[in-house]
């Protein structure tokens, strides 16, 4: 396959960043997923989809609005009415699931070099999110496992909650350097690790 | 004002986009009626008070949205998916 290269590399800085007062509140990474794959249903093939999903992904989806599940190297979850993002530390599940899904129940889109996935995690990851996205990034209203599609400006942004103190965000592989800069300067305040 | 999207639930305004007045008949695609076209395009009621009109989700899960909205005070008093009401339209 051919080697994913970053988008973040030449603003990716390793290390403690910004406010050092009480060390760092949150960390930042790249979590460089192997597959990052779209799956859209047909109008009324909703169930269909979502059984192929589960199965090639030996996940539990549900159909709820947003339901979302995940393991140490697989994650999916509903974005919108018929579509969910299935990402898999290994290469190769867009071709898994082009195999179970065919044009009659819906389309997968091999994602994988178009989007840049990064995760945050920490006691103040609700409180820099909250100053980039106009969400309730509250436990109760986002709770863990679940995915939430919203955009902050031109940075249309998937971001799954995968800990209490955890998220993963998918961002447009073009515009990811800039929402990098834009997430480390938002962390500046708290203080940040970039591992 | 907050719009309360079928999928999403209540989202922010700046995640949506206008897409007009909901309450338009398009003529018939063959129709040479000037009249109609030129109402259809340009003839706006200006309501005061709940408004038809589509949205677009566009920065959440992107669908298509038919809203009653109150012009006057923003309240949004129903939203349902733009192809539910649009199949009604047709079988209708």
């Amino acid at each position: 396959m051919v080697e994913i290269v970053s988008a973040l590399e030449p603003v990716y800085r390793r290390g403690a960043h910004g406010n050092r007062d009480g060390g760092s509140a949150i960390t930042l990474w790249e979590t460089q997923p192997g597959s990052i794959v779209q799956v859209t249903s047909w109008p009324g093939k909703e169930g269909a989809a979502l059984a192929a999903i589960n199965a090639a992904a030996s996940l539990d989806v549900t159909a709820d609005a947003g339901a979302g599940v995940f393991s140490d190297t697989r994650s999916a979850f509903g974005f919108a009415p018929g579509r969910w993002l299935m990402v898999d530390q290994a290469e190769g599940m867009g071709d898994t699931l082009r195999d179970r899904i065919d044009t009659q129940t819906g389309t997968v889109t091999d994602l994988s070099h178009g989007r840049t996935a990064i995760a945050i995690e920490g006691e103040r990851a609700e409180w820099v999110l909250s100053k980039l996205f106009a969400l309730d990034f509250s436990l109760a209203a986002f709770p863990v496992s679940v995915g939430k599609s919203t955009a902050h400006h031109e940075f249309f942004t998937l971001i799954q909650r995968t800990a209490t103190d955890r998220f993963d965000l998918y961002v447009y592989r073009s515009f990811a350097r800039s929402f990098w800069q834009l997430l480390c300067t938002s962390a500046e305040e708290v203080g940040y690790t970039v591992d | 004002m907050l719009i309360p999207c079928p999928y999403c639930g209540p989202r922010d305004l700046s995640e949506f986009t206008y897409q007009g007045d909901a309450t338009r008949v398009r003529p018939d695609p063959g129709s040479t009626d000037q009249a109609a076209w030129n109402a259809y395009v340009y003839d706006r009621v200006n309501t005061a008070g709940d408004h038809s009109e589509f949205w677009q989700h566009s920065g959440g899960c992107r669908a298509h949205l038919r809203i009653v909205r109150s012009t006057l005070t923003h309240e949004v008093k129903s939203v349902a998916y733009a192809r539910d009401s649009i199949h009604e339209r047709s079988r209708a």
